[in-house]
This record gives C-alpha cells, sequence and structure tokens, in this order.
C-alpha cells in the first residue's frame, strides 16, 4: 500500500507531473488523431444511411461524444476538486482549470450540434428536452467555475474556491438533471429520445465509440498539455523551471 | 443568548436601521410582478397559465440580489474575521446570517405573494399552494445562494459573478416551486412537488451551512 | 463506400448544412483550442525566459556594483 501511495504522491509534486505530462501528452494526441480518422471514416463512409433520419444522423458522431466529455470532463473535475481539498495539493486546482475550458467547449458544442440535428429532425433549433436543457446547465456551471478562477487572484484561494464550486455543482447535477426531467415529462414536452430507439446498426455504434474514445484521449492531450503551461507560471521561482527555461548551452 | 441567536438579533437591528435590504427585494418582486401584465397583455388566461412562473422568477431574482450583501457587510468591518476565529461553530453562525437573510428577504416575498397573486387572478387554492411553494423555496434559495456568495466574497465583479454561479443551482427549486402552483392549477395536487421541495430544503439546510464556512475559509485565510 | 460520388458526400442527403456545419464547427472548435494551448505555452515560456534574462542582469549589475 505505501508502494503504491509513494508513487501517486511523487507525482503529485509538480515538477514530476511536469515530466509524466509532457512524455503522456504525445501519445494520447497520437491515439486520438489515430482512433479520430478511424471513427469518422466508419462514420462518414462505411454506416449505412439511417431509415428514418437520412444522412442527418451522422451528426451523432459529433454530438453524443461531445455531450459524453462534458459530463466526464464534470466528474473528472470533480474528482480532482476531492483531492484538492482533502489532500491539499496544487496539482489538482491546476488539473480543474487546465480541464475547464475543454469541457465548457465540448458543452457548447453538445449543444451547437444538438441544435443543428434537432432543426431538420423536430422543425426547432431548441427544444427544451431535458437532457439538452441540463447540458446548457452544465454549459453555465463550466463558465461559472471558469469566472470564478479567472476573478480570484491568489492562487490557491482561487484553486481551493474552484475546487468547492465544482464539488457543489457536481453534487447538484443529478439533481438538475432529475429536476428537469421532471419538468419535462410533466408538460409533455418534446418527449424525444437523442439516440436511436431501436438498436443502432453495428457500424453506427461502433464509429460513434470510436469518436467518443478520441475525444476522450484529445481532452487527455489538451489537459496535460494545458497544465504544463499552468505549471511553468505557478512554479516560475522554482529552480528546477529555471533550468528548464534555459536555453541549452547557456550557463 | 447562544451564539446563534445574538448573530441573528444582531443582523436583524443592523438592517432595521438601514431598511435597505428589505425594501430592495420586495421592491425588485413587486415591480417584475407589475410589469409583466403590462409586458404580455391584460388577457386573464394567460396570466393565469403564466403568473406562478412569473411569481416564482420574480421571488428567484428579487432573493439573488440581495445575496451579495449577505457576508460582504461583515467582511468589511472585520466581524466576518471574528466570527471564523471564534470558538462558536462556523457553520452554526452562518447557519444564523442565512437565517437572518432569509427573513429579511425572502419571508416579505411570501407575505407579498398573495396580494401580488391577485394581479394574475390567481385563486385561492392557487395563492395557497404558490405561498407554501415560497415558504419551502425561499429559504431554500437562501441556503443555496449563500455558498455562491462565500465563494465569491471580496471578488472583483461579484455580483455578476455569483448570478452566474447561483443560477444553474437554483434550477431545482425553481422547477418545484413553480412546477407546484401549476400542478395544482391542472388539478393534480402538488403534494409531490411540495415534498421534494422540503426535502430539498432539509438536505440544503444541513449541507449548506457546512460548505458556507469552508468557503468562508478560503476566502479569508 | 457508400457514395456514388463527391457531390452525393458533400450534400448529405440534402442535409449538408446541419452535418457540415456540426463537424465544421467541432473541427474549428477543437482545432482552435490546439492553437490557443500551443501560442499560449510559446509565450508563458519566451516571457518567463524573458524574465530570467532581466533577473540575470540585474544579478550581475548588483554584482558589478559591490566589487
Amino acid at each position: 500500500m505505501t508502494q503504491h501511495s509513494n508513487v501517486l504522491f511523487r507525482f503529485a509534486a509538480p515538477q514530476a507531473f511536469y515530466g509524466l505530462a509532457g512524455r503522456l501528452w504525445p501519445w494520447a494526441a497520437a491515439l486520438a488523431t489515430l482512433l479520430g480518422a478511424w471513427g469518422l471514416w466508419m462514420g462518414m463512409f462505411v454506416a449505412p444511411t439511417d431509415f428514418q433520419q437520412g444522412q442527418a444522423y451522422r451528426i451523432i458522431f459529433v454530438h453524443v461524444p461531445a455531450s459524453w466529455m462534458s459530463m466526464i470532463i464534470y466528474l473528472a473535475m470533480a474528482f480532482w476538486a476531492v483531492l484538492g481539498l482533502t489532500f491539499k495539493t496544487r496539482l489538482s486546482g491546476m488539473m480543474n482549470r487546465a480541464l475547464a475550458p475543454t469541457g465548457a467547449m465540448f458543452a457548447f458544442l453538445s449543444l451547437w450540434t444538438g441544435a443543428l440535428w434537432g432543426k431538420p429532425m423536430w422543425g426547432a433549433w431548441w427544444v427544451w428536452d431535458a437532457r439538452l436543457t441540463s447540458e446548457l446547465i452544465l454549459f453555465f456551471l463550466y463558465l461559472g467555475f471558469m469566472g470564478l478562477t479567472a476573478s480570484i487572484d491568489d492562487p490557491r484561494r482561487s484553486d481551493k474556491a474552484g475546487g468547492l464550486l465544482a464539488l457543489v455543482g457536481a453534487i447538484n447535477v443529478p439533481v438538475i438533471y432529475f429536476s428537469v426531467r421532471w419538468w419535462n415529462t410533466l408538460h409533455q414536452g418534446a418527449s424525444v429520445t437523442v439516440t436511436q430507439g431501436s438498436s443502432m446498426a453495428q457500424t453506427m455504434l461502433w464509429a460513434m465509440l470510436l469518436m467518443a474514445l478520441a475525444f476522450w484521449l484529445y481532452a487527455i492531450a489538451i489537459a496535460l498539455y494545458r497544465i504544463r503551461t499552468l505549471i511553468l507560471e505557478r512554479e516560475k521561482h522554482t529552480q528546477w523551471v529555471e533550468a528548464e527555461l534555459r536555453p541549452e548551452g547557456a550557463s | 443568548m447562544s451564539p446563534f441567536l445574538a448573530v441573528i438579533r444582531r443582523d436583524l437591528s443592523l438592517a432595521l436601521r438601514r431598511k435597505n435590504e428589505v425594501m430592495t427585494s420586495v421592491f425588485f418582486f413587486v415591480v417584475v410582478a407589475a410589469l409583466f401584465p403590462l409586458g404580455i397583455g391584460p388577457e386573464m388566461n394567460t396570466l393565469r397559465l403564466i403568473g406562478p412562473g412569473v411569481l416564482w422568477v420574480g421571488a428567484l431574482l428579487a432573493s439573488m440580489l440581495s445575496l451579495g450583501r449577505m457576508f460582504a457587510g461583515d467582511h468589511d468591518d472585520g466581524t466576518l474575521e471574528q466570527m471564523v476565529l471564534s470558538c462558536a461553530s462556523l457553520p452554526s453562525l452562518v447557519g444564523a446570517k442565512i437565517l437572518s437573510h432569509w427573513l429579511l428577504s425572502g419571508l416579505p416575498l411570501v407575505i407579498l405573494s398573495p396580494v401580488l397573486a391577485l394581479q394574475f387572478d390567481l385563486d385561492v387554492q392557487a395563492i395557497e399552494v404558490l405561498m407554501a411553494s415560497l415558504i419551502l423555496g425561499t429559504p431554500l434559495l437562501s441556503l443555496i445562494g449563500a455558498v455562491g456568495a462565500a465563494l465569491t466574497l471580496g471578488v472583483r465583479g461579484a455580483d455578476v459573478l455569483l448570478s452566474l454561479l447561483v443560477l444553474p443551482l437554483y434550477v431545482p427549486a425553481l422547477v418545484f416551486g413553480a412546477g407546484a402552483v401549476q400542478a395544482q392549477a391542472a388539478g393534480l395536487g402538488a403534494s409531490a412537488h411540495l415534498s421534494i421541495l422540503a426535502a430539498m430544503l432539509l438536505i440544503a439546510a444541513v449541507f449548506s451551512p457546512w460548505a458556507c464556512a469552508t468557503a468562508l475559509r478560503i476566502a479569508l485565510e | 463506400m457508400i457514395w456514388n460520388s463527391a457531390s452525393e458526400f458533400w450534400a448529405m442527403g440534402g442535409y449538408g448544412l446541419y452535418v457540415w456545419g456540426s463537424f465544421g464547427v467541432t473541427a474549428l472548435l477543437m482545432g482552435g483550442e490546439v492553437i490557443l494551448a500551443g501560442r499560449r505555452h510559446r509565450h508563458t515560456r519566451e516571457s518567463l525566459q524573458e524574465q530570467a534574462r532581466t533577473n540575470d542582469l540585474a544579478q550581475d549589475t548588483a554584482q558589478d556594483w559591490q566589487t
């Protein structure tokens, strides 16, 4: 047990994590590109036309992965928030700041692609579907996090406040979703399902999963890349950063 | 006198000396309720339909407007630091502040709501449900909003940021609060909505003071 | 291959605007994110290096004055 926790806590030090992130992100990015290309190939050139929705259904190959990622990233942020508040590690706050913009982007993409899918399918750019409405609220939660952490100058306070906000938000997400579902069904609103009701064709499902994996790896890659920038900024007064930045061959 | 009651007494006497806090919320609530019919038209059927929603949104916004002041005054004159440092339990002191906030900003809305509901031609049963939903809902809004107020203490642009932070978290209260009145109007009975609202209130009453205390410690260290 | 011609592919059965509007914005935002992240990293490195250089210079100057 102590051996494992030693390894884990070693990477809680910004310097160690900087190196780890530097080695990992290129692999994540390469894998993301590979899987993304494969997924797009399957989705755009192999998967058949949908019986009901024609070619428009192909939007799910970006809509569903974006939605999933917007939720997964928020969960990740809540996880790091718990770690940060419990162990008071600096890295947790930086991880959240690295993740939030990507999460917000995916939430926005989910809404955008959802609207573009909704228009041809249901005739409206926006429907107060429970999932879309919850996604909108999730988008605001992301914006709130980014706004709060940006407004607080002191990095330690900013990290902790952001962590607490992320945690409070994460706990509320199921409540919000449940309340919006209730509100939606009570008013007999658009009872549309975003994914196919019947089982999807194998190729469609496969393409969608590949895209989801690609988006996930993309998020990992870009978060790791971003956190390196944050670490440099935060730790600029340390010796290792100075050595890191010194051009090769200089004293 | 216990610290809890002492804080309430202090907040109430301070507010009654200045009267701003009570007046702002009340005024906003009245204005929203008065402007909507003017904006939408005097058709009674429409007004009866939108009335619960409009009144609830008005109460929500009025409550949200006064959130910034919950901790700011004490933060400015150093009382807040004393509270954090004192040996009295910070969550209970925070709970007292939230209760005072509700007494000054939420309770007046509940009391006013029947009068404003008449503008929307709501009948007696609807008004009863409206008041019940507001009595359960406004403290819930104060509890949720308090966490936002504590997180944004002393931050640049706190007002707008506070609204952004708190609005997503307000949605369940709004859905079930306004929904209760609409359910009653539809003949479905409001008990389910009100029970859920009560449950949320109880949970918030337990967790919010603790979360606020944590946020205040973060803000003040 | 399910498409009979390139124009069929772009038309997407009449839903071209929606499909390409979705994929296009997705590509735009993800690409933009990557570019912005890269730019920010380079900018940070450069400005920190600049700071380090000025610090070194200040230190050297201070040492010169002391001797």
